[in-house]
């Protein structure tokens, strides 16, 4: 048990830290790779409550794409970010005072409420014991039944976003050249070839 | 030192919290915005799944899953919509977007 509070307290401290570099360090693609140490610190959160399958998802899918998205969508801009700096500080106080009222509110409530671990049999699905089946079956196991048109809603979800970033950044350039099959077999030998009557000593 | 669902909810909350801050601090560079975003549906997440795990009830890992999904959706058109700002305008300052004048 004490492997465990020590466990947990590395990755939150590690998370909380990383997250301070995110919005506080100078460069973006800094901010990008301390976002991948608070997701993967985060997925560590997640095994360490018995939540693998997640914390798995969590890394391909956060780390794996969206963060290498945002450190190609960093690295390819030419964006002088020192000039977006400019007025970091004037905005810091009502931040602060904003940052802080959340805060307040939100220890209010941490520490008001009380989180009753009695639920209602009927109304969630327990979680069975890790020998008998595995976090990834469980998960399945009311994934793919319960939610199955919450499912197949973020599906759609995926599939139009897929279809909007292309048609947001597909564009049709001048003086590129493409292949052109129609063009290409449609072509007859009266416009490709030519017989040219060559003079002696002359050239084309 | 028994780590309970107050602890998640803790670092839950601190980070959804810095995630706001980062959002007033970096007023100008929408790319830290999208990135203070992500980290407030992480600390949902976190919530999410401390709940899940401490109430014995799987629904809410299943709803971490589709948070995920919506957050991978909403990075991806939110950096295609500043790809496309950034090839008109040249710049990604978000302070003078009013194009649309609303």
């Amino acid at each position: 048990m004490i492997v465990q509070a020590i466990a947990f307290y590395l990755f939150a401290a590690i998370i909380i830290a990383s997250a301070v570099m995110v919005i506080a360090a100078r460069n973006p693609v800094h901010s990008v790779l301390f976002l991948i140490l608070a997701f993967f610190n985060a997925a560590g959160l997640f095994v360490l409550v018995g939540a693998e399958f997640l914390a798995m998802i969590m890394v391909i899918v956060y780390v794996g794409a969206v963060a290498v998205l945002f450190l190609f969508v960093v690295m390819m801009l030419d964006i002088n970010f020192v000039e977006l700096r400019q007025g970091f500080l004037n905005y810091l106080p009502v931040g602060a005072l904003i940052g802080l009222i959340l805060m307040i509110e939100l220890i209010f409530v941490l520490t008001a409420g009380t989180v009753t671990p009695v639920v209602p049999a009927a109304t969630g699905a327990p979680i069975p014991a890790i020998g008998q089946v595995t976090n990834t079956e469980a998960l399945g196991a009311v994934l793919y039944t319960r939610y199955i048109y919450l499912f197949q809603a973020s599906g759609m979800i995926l599939f139009v976003a897929m279809i909007g970033a292309i048609v947001l950044t597909l564009r049709s350039r001048d003086g590129v050249r493409r292949q052109d099959a129609g063009k290409q077999t449609g072509r007859t030998r009266a416009e490709s070839v030519e017989v040219r009557k060559v003079a002696p000593g002359g050239g084309v | 030192m028994e780590i309970g669902i107050g602890h998640y909810l803790t670092v839950g909350a601190i980070l959804f919290t810095l995630g706001i801050f980062g959002i007033f601090l970096n007023r100008k560079n929408v790319i830290i915005i999208l990135m203070s975003v992500e980290l407030m549906l992480l600390a949902v997440n976190i919530n999410l799944v401390g709940f899940s795990a401490f109430l014995n009830d799987l629904v809410g890992q299943v709803f971490a899953m589709f948070i995920l999904t919506v957050a991978a959706a909403e990075a991806a058109i939110g950096l295609a919509i500043l790809v496309v700002y950034f090839r008109n305008r040249g710049t990604i300052a978000v302070e003078d977007i009013n194009l649309m004048k609303g």
